[in-house]
């Protein structure tokens, strides 16, 4: 059974690849490493159909052009001027700093308790890439002794970002920053002037406060409670025969029904074992974003999502549920 | 320039209550790109189709479906979704205050400012008292239909509500295994400590710069101009090498002679 369980994993970790593959230096010694993200989407994903309950895809169309256009059609453009584009080619994103597009070169490391939270953006995990976990090893445990975080900048996916490396229980993670010039001040915002309140206001507020004073946070409160109401309605729906399309028994449709949901906890446990390295190799070439596949996509949050598509301008992406996100992240020009 | 605020809100904060207005305390910088066709560098614009006929279902006939592991599907209408939807409200409650670390910054997501909404005297006593207690507090919301949860807490002296990322959405390292292998070189470790030690610094984000934003923007308007295509140049590959120690000592080395 083990045996089985290893297979499916090796399948799995195919599908999901690293954010980034590269190294980390720190002075004249370099630690492979693949980035995958440390945040998932909800298990929840709701698929577009038709009213018949077939599936949907999301298609792109150019303006006389009833046909839909392919992938490699399709190119990232930049509105220099109102209505005038330039197209932007993924390999010429790379070449503006190949260097940052494979290496995190941690040249400062900083106080762990100096980091702000509201600067962090995302995190990701390391995992060792390569021979030998010993470098890896080597600056998880010397970054937790010195209670210290490293601090570089590297570009990712024709972004640069800054991050912070830190050690946790012996796994290393990379908080990617928000630039200074990404948080506004209260200055910016123009919040009025902090005054000194009235003691006697200050004295009422500090009660209620020491009335809602607790020991622990309820994770109940963190729950997703509105997937678990959709996942509630559909089954109540399953049971009951009400709007249910039973599974089609065409293969193509058998093949886009199938959960292809990638554990990436089983990812991240196995690339933490060291395992799979020469069957998966480093998955794409520093920086570049061949492709955005299933598994990536899925292991994402829809705030991402969102992100990404409000960055590739994607139409109509208020509007999108997670599930149309990925699809139209999926055909996004490469 | 003042921001402009995105949502105006009274905070509940046991019997006592704060008027305030919510601004995103991030600057959006991103470069935006459109999708064009190579074809004629044109936009392009998305559709749902049915990949089988090639059809195009327009949005208002499109539904959401939820898929069964054995492929069945139950399709939700719109209207089942939104009677899902969290009942629209002004108030953002105080669940709770706790110790700092109670709150996992894993789970921060987005930050907002608080600013007062009309008198600031309330919106004042009520940082002041935060401030004091040096507590954070557990705010829930509903904003734009969507429920939040939030920590509360100052940044440079005023309130801030960080929200949160539900549980299921990040990977606790507590749940993985470090990389395993045989005992670290004590030696080693202290040629770490000491190369950590002399790479040392105050953090001060100021320093660093986005200047890869800035020369995709130059590249692009010098193509707009007409430009040549940008030359590709290959990064130069340098070798890990497996000898740590060697490179640890050679770092010292570097770094001792740069000061």
């Amino acid at each position: 059974m083990a045996k089985k369980t290893v297979q499916e994993s090796t399948e799995e970790s195919e599908i999901l690849k690293p954010f980034w593959s590269g190294v980390v230096t720190f002075g004249l010694v370099s630690v492979p490493v693949s980035l995958f993200p440390a945040t998932r989407g909800t298990t929840l994903r709701l698929r577009m159909v038709d009213a018949e309950g077939n599936f949907l895809k999301r298609r792109f169309f150019g303006e006389d052009d009833s046909n839909a256009l392919e992938a490699e059609d399709l190119v990232r453009g930049y509105e220099f001027e109102k209505d005038r584009f330039v197209p932007v080619e993924d390999d010429e994103l790379d070449a503006l700093d190949p260097e940052k597009s494979r290496e995190i070169d941690l040249a400062q490391f900083v106080d762990l308790h100096a980091l702000s939270p509201l600067y962090f953006e995302r995190a990701y995990f390391l995992v060792p890439d390569g021979g030998t976990t010993k470098a890896y090893r080597l600056l998880a445990e010397t970054l937790a002794q010195e209670e210290r975080a490293g601090i570089a900048t590297f570009v990712m996916r024709g972004k640069e970002y800054l991050c912070a490396i830190i050690a946790e229980r012996g796994i290393l993670r990379a908080e990617t920053l928000r630039f200074a010039d990404e948080v506004r001040s209260p200055e910016a915002i123009g919040l009025p002037k902090r005054v000194s309140a009235d003691s006697e206001t200050v004295a009422q507020f500090a009660k209620a406060i020491k009335a809602l004073q607790a020991k622990t946070l309820d994770r109940a409160e963190l729950e997703d409670q509105r997937s678990a109401r959709i996942v509630k309605l559909a089954e109540k729906k399953l049971r009951s025969g009400t709007d249910v399309v039973a599974a089609s028994a065409d293969a193509g449709e058998v093949e886009e029904s199938s959960t292809n949901v990638v554990d990436l906890m089983e990812v991240l446990r196995e690339r933490l074992r060291g395992k799979l390295r020469e069957r998966v190799g480093p998955a794409r070439s520093p920086g570049k974003r061949t492709s955005v596949r299933v598994g990536q996509l899925e292991s994402t949050t829809k705030a991402e999502l969102y992100e990404m598509a409000q960055s590739l301008n994607v139409a109509g992406r208020s509007a999108m549920s997670k599930a149309e996100l990925i699809d139209a992240l999926e055909h996004q020009p490469r | 320039m003042a921001a402009r605020a995105m949502w105006k809100a009274v905070i509940q904060c046991g019997s006592l209550q704060v008027p305030v207005k919510l601004y995103s305390a991030i600057e959006d910088r991103n470069i935006h790109f459109r999708i064009l066709s190579r074809k004629d560098k044109r936009p392009v614009h998305g559709a749902m189709v049915n990949p089988e006929t090639g059809e195009i279902v327009p949005h208002a006939e499109a539904r959401r479906a939820y898929v069964a592991d054995n492929g069945d599907r139950a399709i939700l209408e719109t209207s089942e979704l939104a009677a899902l939807d969290p009942e629209p409200s002004r108030d953002i409650d105080i669940i709770a205050f706790l110790l700092a670390e109670q709150i996992d910054h894993r789970w921060y997501d987005r930050p907002y400012y608080l600013g007062p909404d009309g008198d600031s005297a309330a919106y004042f006593a009520f940082a002041e008292a935060i401030e004091k207690s040096s507590l954070e507090g557990l705010a829930r919301w509903v904003m734009r239909g969507k429920r939040y949860m939030g920590a509360l807490r100052l940044h440079e002296g005023y309130p801030v509500l960080m929200s949160l990322k539900h549980t299921d959405e990040v990977v606790a390292a507590e749940n993985l295994k470090a990389p395993g292998g045989a005992a670290l070189n004590p030696k080693e470790l202290d040629m770490a400590r000491q190369l950590l030690g002399m790479l040392a610094a105050e953090l001060d984000l100021s320093d660093f710069h986005d200047e890869y934003r800035e020369r995709v923007l130059k590249t692009v308007e010098a193509k707009a101009k007409g430009g040549p295509r940008l030359k590709l140049v290959k990064a130069s590959k340098k070798k890990p090498s497996d000898d740590l120690g060697g490179a640890l000592q050679a770092s010292l080395k570097a770094v001792r002679k740069r000061a």
